[in-house]
């Protein structure tokens, strides 16, 4: 850069005494603003030129030296997996370790579980220290990638399974596989085959659901139906138990003034599980696995998913969903159903300990009604699970950080909290909104009722399906271009 | 003359004159020395670190495929092409330039037609309506969007209004109509923009003679005229900043879409600036987003270049 400064330097010559004739010509009134810029552009015209040359040497310079983006640094992964032998699983000799965990339990019941387990930790282990970083799902998800590419990596972090990101993660080797840890503390016997498939990929990241294990959740999900328990007495109806009954409630719900379905659509993650709670009463889990997991054998556009899609835009031309949802937030929208505007709410169990702090016995939880799939199926799965990335740099606390917040204390704390535990939540005594939650996360473990988030599919489902339903539920494509788009990404994806 | 060379502004050759004695051997006076370079260099040194290397690294990234984690491959100009193939990446710059209207010509509109009529009448409280009317400027533009997203809400005050007058049929979920979301978005951008441009067209007007409008009244001219004839053309030069400036934010608009709309209904309200965040850091489309980054700085740097011409070309 210095040598093109010296060689344009020479070149240029400005002619004595023209700044100061133009500078006179000024008016003393001028605004400054106007003054600064006149000048600038004026005077700025020929070192401009110059400024080009020294840039267009900069650039040369940078694009021959510069390597190709993510060349550097993606070593990580060698160091990254543990054996069963060398895993330390007490973390009291680990020496002074300073843990830095990524998390997104920001909602009521999920703080309250995390920060009581992380002060348990540090009590138990006094040579950890933990550095709690805390941020909406949607900040976590953003600020992720340029954090685990990087050299000073966090120890602990809450990655989204799907293959948007868990998927991209392991492919690029961003994350340590757990399999070591998983046999040193037990983890295999903690945790049941299905809900380690979750969070398990092939190494390459190509196959979900086979392979690693790459992080353990604490919470089990599932997206059913939430009921106002006054409202539906007062309209003297059961909680609906087939789609027939559901819509008959939707009509009744109606033709008493009533919002027939609380939704806020405008986050736009909500459409998934709306659209998902209808999928599910008409196609069968079979066809939503594959899907929703990107792998080949089904097809968008079979005669249930039609029906579905077609259901879905039904429902909108009658009214049942709250009007301008597209426009309402998910929080204004559970919110308004807490407050008592909506007889139905589909919504998943992350929200046990809000509804139930704000509505106390008037509301109910069941799970989808059964349709044509013959099944109460249900979109769900694990919550966010933790995972270790391939930069971290206390590998092992952070096991022993995953063990202790996933165990069986945690279980209880976790409830204790309003959420659901992944794992031994028949062991747990509950009341209320809870214990009909965890009825049905029961029924549906023992009846393998659950079905994966569509946006799991592709790296850019969330963002195609999102939009997609956007678009169907205000009217804006018809259900046979939906399940087109869709089909279009599926197809691409899985060449199938 | 060494001024070509500070950018500092006009005190620079006061400043240079004193040491040009002491530095210089031969060479005409008033002619361009290397010395210089060393007083510009500190500053070079930062422009160079944090605005020409990020831009030349973009640019480069923008000539691959890469989901921001592994390695990348080598792709070209194919990150280009589907920015013209992509309807997705194509609306977004046709909503930018739909939001041009409402950030930059409304409030230049808006802004000349409020300047005139207030340095017409002697209006009392003056300063007061300067000051609410520049406010916006000052207010944080995510605090803005989440007031603004209030505002909107199905049940939110607008609507509210609507009902109350009688005007049932207007009310609608303004963020959430495929029709109405851009609009309302841009209206904000009017709102924002409105003060800066009469703020500035008054400073350009008191600026004016006086004479010029006793003339002109003496020959006979009414106040179109008079606009036309004499405040128009006065304020080439502030109408070229207030467009300089309003355009640019129009074409960068980013926190009002992330924080109103993310982009939604569909993908109705879908910006430039947002779909570089959008394909960067939640699709890992590194590529795609650089690419459309660089288009975007070049838009937004012919649009300046452009606008200023016209500025320039009257003021000389």
């Amino acid at each position: 850069m210095t040598l093109s400064i010296t060689r344009t330097s020479t070149r240029h010559r400005g002619v004595p005494g023209d700044t100061d004739r133009r500078q006179g010509a000024e008016g003393p009134l001028e605004p400054s603003v106007l003054t600064v810029r006149g000048q600038e552009s004026e005077s700025a015209r020929r070192p401009a030129r110059r400024f080009l040359c020294i840039g267009a040497a900069a650039a040369v310079a940078l694009l021959i030296g510069a390597c190709a983006p993510g060349d550097d640094g993606d070593d990580a992964d060698a160091t990254g997996a543990p054996t069963a032998g060398d895993v330390a699983t007490d973390p009291s000799e680990l020496g002074d370790v300073t843990l830095t965990v990524w998390d997104q339990e920001v909602r009521e019941g999920q703080t309250e579980q995390i920060e009581a387990l992380n002060a348990a930790f540090e009590e138990a282990y006094p040579n950890i220290t933990i550095e709690r970083v805390s941020r909406s799902t949607d900040d976590l998800r953003t600020t992720l990638r340029l954090a685990l590419s990087g050299e000073d990596a966090p120890d602990v972090v809450q990655a989204n399974n799907g293959r948007p990101e868990m998927g991209q993660y392991v492919a690029s080797g961003l994350l340590t596989p757990l399999d070591g840890y998983a046999e040193g503390y037990g983890w295999f016997d903690r945790f049941p085959e299905s809900v380690r498939a979750l969070a398990s990929y092939s190494e390459d990241g190509a196959n979900f659901g086979e392979g690693d294990l790459y992080g353990l959740p604490q919470m089990g999900e599932i997206v059913g139906l939430y009921y106002n328990k006054t409202k539906l007495a007062a309209l003297g109806l059961e909680p609906p138990e087939t789609t027939e009954d559901f819509e008959a409630a939707l009509q009744a719900a109606q033709a008493a003034g009533e919002v027939p379905i609380q939704f806020g659509n405008s986050e736009p993650w909500a459409g998934i599980h709306e659209f998902g709670f209808v999928q599910n009463q008409f196609s069968d889990a079979e066809t939503i696995r594959n899907l929703g997991f990107g792998r080949p054998g089904s097809s968008w556009t079979s005669d249930d998913n039609v029906a579905a899609a077609q259901a879905t835009r039904d429902w909108v031309d009658a009214g049942y969903f709250v009007d301008g949802f597209n426009g309402v937030s998910y929080d204004s929208a559970w919110q308004a159903f807490a407050q008592g505007t909506g007889v139905f709410f589909v919504g998943g169990t992350w929200l046990v300990a809000d509804l139930t702090s704000a509505m106390g016995d008037e509301v109910g939880f069941v799970l989808p009604p059964v349709g044509a799939s013959g099944q109460h199926l249900v979109t769900g799965g694990i919550s966010i699970p933790w995972a270790i990335p391939a930069n971290s740099d206390a590998k092992e606390a952070a096991a022993a950080y995953i063990d202790f917040i996933t165990s069986s204390d945690a279980m209880t704390a976790v409830t204790e909290a309003g959420n659901l535990p992944v794992i031994e939540a028949d062991q747990q005594t509950t009341t209320g909104l809870q214990s009909e939650v965890f009825a049905a996360w029961a029924q549906a473990g023992q009846e393998d009722l659950i079905v994966p988030y569509l946006d799991y599919a592709t790296e850019t489902f969330y963002d195609t399906i999102t939009v997609a339903v956007q678009n169907l539920m205000a009217g804006q494509s018809d259900p046979q271009q939906f399940l087109d788009t869709l089909e279009a990404e599926y197809t691409a994806a899985t060449g199938s | 003359m060494a001024a070509p060379l500070a950018p500092a502004g006009r005190r620079a050759p006061d400043s240079l004159r004193t040491h040009r004695s002491a530095v210089v051997r031969g060479g005409r006076p008033g002619e361009p020395r290397r010395v210089a370079y060393l007083y510009i260099l500190p500053a070079l040194l930062v422009f160079g670190l944090f605005v020409l290397v990020p831009l030349v690294r973009t640019a480069q990234f923008s000539l691959y495929e890469w989901n921001g984690l592994g390695a990348s491959t080598w792709a070209g100009l194919s990150n280009y092409r589907d920015l013209f193939t992509e309807p997705q990446l194509r609306g977004a710059f046709v909503h930018a330039l739909v939001l041009v209207v409402f950030y930059a010509v409304i409030p230049v509109l808006l802004g000349l037609l409020l300047a005139a009529a207030m340095s017409r009448a002697v209006l009392r409280g003056m300063g007061f309506f300067r000051v609410v009317l520049f406010l916006p400027q000052v207010i944080p533009m995510v605090v803005v969007a989440i007031a603004w997203r209030q505002i909107y809400e199905p049940n939110g005050p607008l609507n509210d209004t609507l009902r109350f007058v009688g005007l049932d049929s207007l009310a609608r979920p303004w963020l959430g109509d495929y029709t109405w979301a851009l609009p309302s978005v841009g209206i904000v951008g009017t709102w924002v923009g409105t003060g800066l441009c009469l703020v500035l067209f008054l400073a350009g007007m008191s600026r004016i003679p006086r004479e010029l409008y006793e003339a002109a009244r003496l020959d006979g001219a009414g106040a179109l005229r008079e606009f036309r004839a004499i405040t128009l053309p006065s304020l080439r030069g502030e109408l070229a900043v207030a467009l300089t400036l309003t355009v640019i934010a129009a074409l960068k608009t980013f926190d009002l879409v992330y924080v109103m709309t993310s982009g939604g209904p569909g993908t109705e309200t879908t910006v430039p600036s947002y779909q570089v965040y959008n394909n960067a850091f939640l699709l890992g489309r590194v590529g795609i987003a650089t690419a459309l980054a660089v288009v975007l700085t070049l838009v937004v740097f012919v649009a300046t270049v452009l606008i200023n011409r016209v500025g320039e070309r009257g003021q000389r």
